[in-house]
């Protein structure tokens, strides 16, 4: 599915300073049973947003209108558990263009890199910057330059490079996909399928 | 001529990259992919969308699980939203001449179950699903792990994944088990000790004489659960007792095709000095049954021990005691006489025979506590057969239980097997996130034998007490 080409991203942030945000947590298993991708942002962080007769949960950082913006910071270890693409849909449905943490589970990174959002890992020290700033002021702006694998707190400039391969990269500023890519390899897998024993 | 030393999993991955790509992931060959109803739809829609077909319809497996009653499997499926998708994997499957078997087929179950028992999992391959838990796989010296649903669009339409090679690991864990010490109990004692973010970007092998020892099903259980310490996957090295496993199953190689994948599968071992990034060894005695008292599975405790503090654990303060709150438990507490209200037995942790074995060898000759809930459910259907013929079925009943129809069940909680709001469950599963088992729910994970012994006390108690 097509997503939106990344290269600088420019917005305030909501600050989640959990550690372990696990994928139940961003979507509960009871909402996966859609056949299609659409409608899942309604139910981000269902049990924490809302009370269970849909009252929305005045404490919880997305119910509070003082936090907004496409980049959603949370703390170490974000994404861990189900392989569920659903919440990786459910948070750029929602209109998060970014995550920033100090540390993604792996399936959660990869997810994300395939639908267009971009996983930004900060050391614990800059995460900790960003939630200080975001404390003192929520309207403090995050800069998230793809190109120069940047990302300043625009109040102040702090800033820290971060990490990504140059495949991804360059399908994140294109907008580019991997099903397309494999789809250029077929005599090789075809090659590699000839050798197999299974 | 010497050859640098490679660990098992070099050898799997490295004999199926179709090819490396400079600053970027490797593009994988994948054996086996098993898709069930969740996370395929979407993907079928994308194989559509760009009008593409399935390139290998045979390598791919579907069977339906996660979002499947299970009592009354031979009526309509009521929640229409769970039918329409148990609906979709069917005509998916139909249409693209992938084999399916759906609710009521007697080869149905849990993917992570009915994979293994059919021979479609054998070891070195490369198997993928649209599930986390199909790290289980990896009990067979397979590179086995959990992709998300584009990557499924991208299997089935080339057979293949793009994954940046993960770091190697190894744990050990040497010596004698205890009495009442199972493979979840090791599983649970090395994610204790790791976290649960503690094998992020790394492939896990586990190896050492308790692992050698283990039986098939016990080794899908600890493979089953590296996810939960965030490792890509867990493998063992094939031997004699996975041979024999493997041996004669309906998928498996037959004759002349058996000795030629037997004599490949022999030379599926690390080599000495093979290089791991990180290095774990662990002493068997050390290991007690486990139970967890928070809210992601690296927070769990031999059962006789008090719950630590943040401190203790190395975790941050506010996330620890957000998860203490959700459970309602304190720093200090003992985790023996806490009150049970929920057993849950089953999932692709502890769904298979000799779970129910070791369930049914506490509670034969008790009842079952007045005031607990137990949801016994077999992995798949040739469990629940077993469990008639073996006569489990029997203890079962004369100890006031009931047994259940194949599927995910209360692991995840996506039909109707619900824990309600503030309720206690020791299950058998694999996760303990909040509301992970029903909204509000409070989860304890554990071993069958925990399992067992609080579905007849009532309480959690230490099941060495009663075996």
């Amino acid at each position: 599915m097509a997503y939106d080409k990344f290269t600088v991203l420019k917005s305030t942030a909501v600050p989640m300073p959990i550690e372990n945000v696990d994928t139940d947590q961003i979507i509960p298993a009871r909402f996966l049973k859609a056949t299609e991708r659409k409608g899942f942002g309604d139910n981000l962080f269902r049990d924490w947003r809302y009370e269970g007769d849909g009252t929305p949960k005045k404490d919880f950082v997305l119910n509070n209108p003082v936090y907004s913006g496409k980049i959603l910071v949370g703390g170490k270890n974000f994404g861990s558990g189900s392989s569920r693409e659903h919440a990786a849909w459910a948070i750029y449905d929602y209109g998060f263009r970014c995550v920033v943490s100090s540390f993604f589970a792996d399936i959660f990174k990869n997810n994300s890199l395939n639908i267009g959002i971009l996983p930004v890992q900060v050391s614990e020290a800059f995460l900790d910057k960003i939630f200080k700033a975001i404390e003192a002021d929520p309207k403090t702006e995050l800069e998230v330059n793809l190109p120069e694998q940047k990302i300043t707190i625009v109040g102040n400039g702090a800033s820290e490079s971060f990490e990504i391969n140059g495949y991804k990269k360059n399908n994140m500023m294109n907008g580019f996909d991997d099903i397309d890519f494999l789809q250029s390899l077929k005599s090789d897998i075809q090659a590699q399928a000839a050798k197999s024993i299974y | 001529m010497s050859k640098t030393p490679a660990a098992l999993f070099d050898k799997v991955w490295d004999s199926h990259v179709v090819k490396h790509i400079d600053d970027g992931p490797d593009v994988l060959f994948i054996d086996r992919h098993f898709i069930h109803e969740v996370t395929s739809p979407v993907a079928f829609l994308g194989l559509e969308s760009r009008g593409l077909k399935v390139m290998f319809p045979e390598k791919t497996f579907a069977t339906a699980d996660h979002n499947t009653p299970t009592i009354n499997q031979h009526l309509p499926v009521q929640d229409p939203l769970s039918a329409n998708q148990l609906k979709a994997l069917e005509s998916n499957s139909a249409k693209y001449g992938i084999s399916h078997w759906g609710l009521g087929n007697p080869k149905n179950g849990i993917v992570h179950v009915v994979g293994p028992e059919n021979g479609i999992t054998l070891p070195g391959m490369t198997i993928v699903c649209g599930d986390s838990h199909t790290s289980t796989h990896g009990a067979f010296g397979a590179i086995a792990f959990g992709i998300g649903t584009s990557e499924v669009e991208m299997v089935l339409s080339s057979q293949c994944i793009m994954q940046p090679r993960p770091k190697k690991m190894r744990i050990k864990v040497n010596g004698q088990l205890g009495k009442g010490i199972t493979p979840k109990d090791v599983v649970l004692y090395i994610i204790s000790k790791l976290t649960a973010a503690g094998a992020t970007g790394y492939f896990v092998e586990f190896a050492g004489d308790v692992f050698e020892n283990m039986t098939m099903e016990g080794r899908m259980t600890v493979c089953n659960m590296s996810i939960e310490m965030g490792a890509r996957g867990g493998m063992v090295a094939p031997d004699e007792t996975t041979f024999n496993y493997i041996k004669g199953r309906e998928k498996a190689p037959k004759g002349e095709a058996w000795d030629k994948a037997l004599a490949y599968w022999k030379t599926l071992k690390s080599d000495e000095g093979a290089f791991f990034d990180k290095e774990y060894n662990f002493d068997a005695a050390d290991i007690e049954p486990m139970i967890t008292y928070g809210t992601n599975p690296g927070m769990g405790i031999g059962i006789t021990k008090k719950i630590p503090s943040a401190q203790q654990i190395g975790s941050g303060k506010a996330s620890f005691d957000k998860s203490l709150a959700y459970m309602d438990f304190h720093e200090q507490d003992n985790m023996i006489g806490k009150k049970v209200d929920y057993v849950f037995i089953g999932s692709c942790t502890n769904g298979r025979i000799e779970d129910f074995r070791a369930f049914a060898s506490v509670v034969k000759g008790r009842k079952k506590a007045d005031h607990v809930t137990a949801w016994i459910v077999p992995g798949s259907h040739i469990v629940e057969a077993q469990i008639r013929e073996e006569g489990i079925l029997d203890i079962l009943l004369e100890a006031g239980f009931q047994l259940r129809q194949p599927g995910c069940s209360a692991c995840l909680a996506m039909n109707d097997d619900k824990i309600p709001a503030g309720k206690y469950a020791v299950s058998t599963s694999n996760r303990n996130f909040e509301g992970r088992q029903g909204p509000g729910a409070r989860t304890m994970l554990a071993s069958p034998l925990v399992a067992a012994a609080a579905a007849v006390t009532g309480f959690v108690t230490d099941p060495r007490e009663l075996i």
